[in-house]
């Protein structure tokens, strides 16, 4: 049994905050069978209060304040950067798109310890969010579609689980603090997404003028309809569209969807019947109230989040880490590898491989190695099912032949396969680089091109290794 | 008239009925909100399916479930025998004719013969135990465990002597084990052990062999660690599972309990080389600790 300490820090367009939890991973399988490593047990040890994201003239994240608050919540929480062994520093929402986001990220890259993720996009977020908010464990529980909204400052991310499964992700800029007033009610900042759908809808909002219940909540009414048109439960407007995240995935929720859950600031704003609606001084309250009377949602058939303002901070802590199958093979000392590009082959080239036609992977790897201007990379292939092991030969033999010819000699060559293949590909390859190269075969890890992957250290007598999958924006 | 009608007819009947002695219909379910869930669509077979298939198995016979779906999702989890309907108290014909093919696969697997051709193309001899027939090795464990005399000659004639690894195959209680495994999981074996400097043995066929044979094996050809890879008992599910029985130091008589087994090699199970990929770990680690079964800690 092992024990992994995890953090987890969000800084969001409105909040950071902090939580750290110990992962327990042992082997679950019987004696008389391969060994299966799984995550027993996810506990959260420490979380941090919910911290107000400090910002420097709207656009900046203020990186020296953001520091200061995480140096303080590891002290309280009685842990050293370097006792960390795995986690996530995310950026999320609107927050993301500051200017100095990526600046603040480095800033706190010492507090990640060893081996932690600093990662952001909204796909990603989405996922991370509808994993901590509990709508991933339910839709595993009970082998149904739950879709989760967390609704958060700046953006709303969707996630759509099916029976575990991550079957469709998107963003919509649409969140509580998009329009923000002072305590005398004075509109102090109306985001680009919130003034485009006061346009649409013929409502007259401006900064320094008076922000009144009634034209607000009309802005909130349409936003909570976009969001019933984002998860299908409305039909699609050109609006909607509109205000997708740009950089997120386009509206793929086409299944039938038989939960719905709700996390994020506003997801408490959707429950609470406050009579102060300005209390936070924005229009979350509204937006909660909207989609409370929103009667595509009431239709819907509604889950409880376990976690709703800290859901995306509890699954960077303890979602985004990933562990190998349990037959893999690599060489002695090739991990921790951090942000290597992943470049899946393509079918007809993977098909080529395993009948033992090299040509085309050669090329494939020579545009990617341009592209990605590193030679440190992945392949990822899907792999056969039971395959002969001549036919693993046959592919390892490609391998290694491509890899000679484009990358250098000194480049490890690390494969991962979606079928349980890696052990005996790994002992194919090493007999195929008569063991000169560095080899690593991972598989149970599903991939995408474009990914980026930081694969750790083995963990377990070095039976797995944690795998953490990512879509890296910046750099 | 076909089921469906007939329900509909019982029940707008009894509704009739029931409104005569003064019942109100209760309001409308709300519909579900999102696009109404498909019927999974009946597939047409061909005539001639097999229904012992697992395409034929995936189909639920359940007529009208209330959740199709959720049916779907439960028949994908488990191999068991659910969602198959009755007809009265008893099961239906289909699912009582898929039991039997299953359980005749089991037969099959047992009573049948490994593939004389497989041997041949994989260049492996045969020994015998001494058990002369099938019947003999069914009812005669012990005998299945001790080599025939002439077994004992072929190995000393055609073995190489004090390897570090013996592996042989041997048909146990599935052929349709070793049919359908023995030549995926052997290059990876033999590649894998010497690629890691280890001396593997001349790899043979055992037929009517049962697990401790190995220890006589291991006598006699004075192997360090002795692998048999052997046919599973099959059930209704497969019968196409083999196992590796590995043990280090062996002797006759040795206890159960030194044998570390690696199991459920097939292709819904561990793949054939992906377990062949294991066990030459497994091998190595036991070379190592000196010590195989509970005395090594995996």
């Amino acid at each position: 049994m092992s024990k992994i300490l995890s953090v987890g820090i969000d800084i969001g367009t409105t909040t950071t905050q902090v939580i750290f939890s110990r992962i327990t991973i042992d082997n679950t399988a019987s004696y008389f069978t391969v060994p299966r490593i799984s995550v027993l047990d996810k506990e959260i040890i420490y979380q941090s209060p919910v911290f107000f994201t400090p910002l420097k003239q709207q656009v900046f994240i203020d990186g020296d304040k953001v520091r200061e608050i995480v140096a303080a919540e590891f002290q309280k929480a009685g842990f050293t950067p370097s006792q960390v062994d795995t986690g996530a520093v995310i950026i999320t929402g609107e927050a993301a798109r500051k200017e100095n986001s990526k600046t603040v990220l480095d800033t706190l890259s010492d507090f990640a310890g060893d081996f932690v993720v600093s990662t952001a996009g909204p796909d990603l977020e989405s996922v991370i969010s509808g994993k901590g908010s509990g709508a991933y464990q339910y839709s595993i529980d009970n082998l149904c579609t739950v879709v989760n909204l967390d609704i958060g400052g700046g953006t709303t991310n969707i996630a759509l689980f099916d029976s575990g499964k991550v079957t469709a992700k998107t963003c919509y800029d649409i969140g509580g603090r998009l329009i923000r007033l002072d305590s005398a009610g004075t509109i102090q900042y109306i985001a680009p997404s919130a003034q485009l759908i006061a346009d649409k809808i013929g409502v007259k909002v401006a900064v320094g003028s008076q922000g009144s219940e009634a034209e607000l909540s009309k802005i909130t009414d349409a936003m909570a309809d976009i969001l019933a048109q984002s998860v299908g439960l409305k039909e699609f407007t050109p609006l909607a569209e509109a205000v997708r995240t740009r950089t997120s995935s386009k509206d793929m929720l086409r299944q039938p969807i038989e939960r719905i859950c709700f996390s994020g600031g506003v997801a408490d704003c959707v429950k609470s019947t406050s009579d102060d609606l300005f209390a936070f001084g924005d229009i979350g309250i509204l937006l909660g109230r909207s989609i409370r009377s929103n009667p595509y949602f009431a239709k819907a058939r509604q889950i409880e989040a376990s976690q709703t303002i800290r859901a995306t901070v509890v699954g960077a802590g303890t979602y985004t880490m990933n562990l190998s199958g349990s037959t893999i093979y690599y060489s002695r000392g090739i991990f921790p590898l951090k942000n290597t590009p992943v470049y899946k082959l393509p079918a007809e080239v993977e098909d080529a491989i395993f009948k033992g036609d090299a040509e085309p992977l050669m090329e494939g790897l020579k545009w990617f190695i341009s592209q990605a201007s590193s030679s440190q990379i992945i392949l990822a292939v899907k792999g056969p099912h039971n395959p002969t092991f001549q036919t693993l030969e046959l592919a390892a033999g490609c391998l290694i032949k491509s890899a000679d010819a484009v990358l250098p000699p000194e480049a490890p060559l690390i494969v991962i396969s979606e079928e349980d293949i890696a052990k005996a590909l790994g002992i194919a390859m090493s007999n195929a680089s008569d063991k000169k190269r560095k080899i690593a075969s991972i598989d149970s890890v599903s991939v995408e091109d474009g990914d980026y992957l930081d694969i750790g250290s083995p963990l377990m007598d070095g039976l797995v290794v944690p795998v953490i999958v990512k879509t890296l924006l910046f750099g | 008239m076909d089921r469906e009608e007939l329900v509909a007819l019982i029940t707008e009947e009894v509704i009739a009925q029931l409104k005569k002695a003064g019942w109100k219909a209760p309001e409308k379910p709300v519909p579900p909100p999102f696009a109404p869930q498909e019927k999974p669509e009946k597939k047409e077979l061909p005539p001639d399916f097999d229904i012992a298939s697992e395409e034929v198995k995936k189909i639920p016979l359940l007529e009208n479930p209330i959740d199709p779906t959720e049916l779907a999702h439960m028949k994908k989890r488990t191999t068991a025998r659910i969602g198959v309907g009755k007809c009265g108290a008893r099961l239906n014909t289909q699912t009582m004719l898929t039991l039997r093919a299953d359980h005749a696969k089991a037969r099959d697997a047992v009573m049948k013969d490994v593939d004389e051709n497989l041997l041949k193309s994989m260049n492996l001899f045969s020994v015998k135990t001494q058990c002369d027939t099938k019947d003999i090795f069914i009812t005669r464990p012990d005998l299945g465990r001790k080599l025939s005399e002439e077994g004992v000659a072929t190995l000393k004639e055609k073995c190489a002597k004090n390897p570090d690894v013996q592996i042989y195959a041997a048909d146990g209680l599935s052929s349709t084990a070793i049919n359908a495994n023995l030549d995926k999981i052997m290059p990876v074996l033999m590649k894998g052990l010497e690629s890691k400097g280890l001396t593997v043995g001349t790899p043979f066929f055992m037929k009517y062999g049962r697990v401790a044979a190995e220890d006589q094996v291991a006598e006699i050809v004075g192997a360090k660690v002795v692998c048999v890879l052997i046919g599973e008992r099959p059930g209704l599910a497969t019968s196409e599972s083999m196992s590796a029985y590995i043990v280090y130091n062996a002797h006759v008589g040795i206890p159960e309990s030194k044998r570390t087994v690696v199991s459920n090699i097939h292709k819904d199970g561990l793949s054939a080389v992906e377990a062949g990929a294991y066990i030459v770990e497994v091998i190595e680690k036991i070379l190592a600790a000196k010590a195989s079964g509970v005395d090594l800690v995996k």
